[in-house]
């Protein structure tokens, strides 16, 4: 015998728990939105777990992938937060939030949090802003993003609905939508249903939130159970 | 794990259980940590019902394709608000048993009449089952917490590496795929203790018939606000004569 190990199958610390989360930046509101659905395998798991987690009251994140890293994240991110609220008195800007996260998820560069996220919410000057990242923290500020298992569906309408400018362009131009807010939500409920269509782990319900200067509005809808 | 005399004494000698590394003949480290499990539990059933929570799992704790022990307690209350029923490695079950033990005795002697709630209890189990995850030494369990605080009914689920989640309705192991979708076109809200049981025994009923290492000796966990409740063992009345039980393999491909 070589080494004197039996062979077999090992356990995996990850697993992925499915859902996709969406985000748009209009000029002065964001919408951030998620499905309900938590799947394991071929199973669900359950129909009502939310994905989105109110980080402050102009930052909002939606994460989808290893539900047991996403929550661990979420505690995370909400101590850091409460602690500089209660240092420098005042919440963090979303932009701050966006650095943090980023520095969050590469702080465990080599033992990932499996978490698939979008941040949305208003910056320093009241417009919105989207921020998208990978699961070691890559990050940037763009107009709208989509990530998790339906992504792939959603992001082209995204590209294709939202008139936004396109990001190829040079000089850059910003990429926030010029839709108003009700426009902007129903491309939202749109991609929503046609992901759930199409992809078993996006579905049950959609949970869509909205920040603009009036403070954050929550929403529910129903999505095919199938 | 090898089970010959010299990969024993190996890892003694290396005191590889503590540190969950051994280095092997050829100089390397191997991670020995990773476990399977010995003696496992099947499924438990959890749902909420008008006037709080029931909790069903079957007494049997298996031994591989043994059915080693028949009176297997897999239903455990927590404090006075809760109860816990797991799946999976028993001793791993026996271990968080004791260490929620400890949390509620704590927060008893503080004496302050307050108590951990189920919620609470849940969110200590979670980052136990994550912190060992983290560690790549997993409590290997899947665990349901169902309790009664104050009015509010609680029902929530953890796996061994960590997910965890709240529904009206849950179930571990075969149950998740033979009992939830009964459960999920059955539940209401407003269900009596009656109907709820008559729920859970229907499920256990089907987990008896496909799943292997279930028995029909049962415990139902009561939680209302008054407290927590485990009804002695009983047994499910079966019915063998089942058309879907007469000629299984008539139209199995191959068989004879």
């Amino acid at each position: 015998m070589a080494h004197g190990f039996k062979e077999h199958a090992t356990w995996s610390p990850y697993e992925n728990n499915g859902g996709t989360c969406v985000a748009i930046a209009g000029s002065d509101y964001c919408i951030v939105a998620a499905d309900t659905r938590l799947s394991l395998g071929y199973s669900i798991l359950t129909r009502g777990h939310s994905k989105l987690f109110k980080l402050s009251d102009t930052a909002v994140m939606a994460s989808s992938g290893f539900q047991a890293d996403v929550r661990t994240l979420q505690k995370n991110l909400e101590a850091r937060q409460k602690g500089y609220y209660h240092q420098h008195g005042k919440p963090m800007s979303c932009p701050a939030m966006a650095q943090l996260l980023s520095n969050t998820l590469y702080y465990k560069r080599f033992f990932p949090y499996y978490s698939f996220n979008v941040l949305g919410g208003l910056d320093t000057e009241g417009k919105g802003c989207v921020y998208t990242y990978d699961a070691v923290g890559s990050y940037e500020r763009t107009g709208y993003s989509t990530q998790g298992s339906g992504a792939e569906l959603i992001m082209p309408i995204l590209d294709n609905q939202l008139k936004s400018a396109s990001p190829l362009l040079y000089p850059p131009r910003e990429t926030a939508t010029p839709l108003t807010e009700q426009e902007a939500l129903e491309i939202v409920k749109d991609t929503f249903a046609s992901a759930t269509e199409r992809q078993i782990y996006t579905g049950d319900g959609l949970e869509i939130v909205v920040i603009n200067k009036d403070g954050i509005h929550k929403e529910y809808l129903d999505l095919k159970k199938d | 794990m090898e089970h010959t005399i010299e990969a024993f004494k190996r890892e003694e000698s290396l005191g590889a259980r503590h540190s969950g590394a051994a280095a092997a003949s050829d100089g390397k480290i191997h991670i020995e940590r990773t476990q399977y499990p010995y003696v496992t539990g099947s499924s438990v059933l959890g749902i909420k019902y008008k006037d709080g929570i029931l909790l069903a799992a079957d007494m049997a704790a298996s031994y591989g394709s043994t059915k080693r022990y028949k009176s297997f307690q897999r239903l455990k209350p927590v404090g006075k608000h809760a109860v816990i029923g797991a799946s999976g490695e028993m001793s791993d079950f026996q271990q968080i048993s004791t260490m929620l033990d400890e949390l509620t005795l704590r927060d008893q002697m503080w004496d302050d009449s307050n108590t951990l709630g189920p919620h609470e209890i849940h969110s200590y189990l979670n980052r136990i089952m994550y912190q060992r995850r983290n560690k790549f030494d997993p409590l290997w369990n899947n665990i349901i917490l169902g309790g009664v605080k104050n009015g509010k009914k609680y029902l929530g689920v953890v796996s061994m590496i960590g997910v965890h989640f709240e529904d009206d309705h849950v179930a571990t192991g075969f149950g998740q795929h033979l009992a939830r979708p009964e459960l999920r076109k059955q539940w209401r809200a407003d269900m009596t203790l009656e109907e709820g049981v008559r729920l859970l025994e229907k499920c256990l009923l089907v987990l008896y018939y496909r799943d292997r290492s279930s028995i029909n000796k049962y415990q139902i966990a009561k939680v209302t606000e008054e407290g927590v409740t485990i009804s002695s063992p009983f047994a499910i009345e079966t019915n063998w004569e089942l058309e879907a039980f007469q000629n299984p393999t008539k139209n199995a491909e191959g068989s004879w």
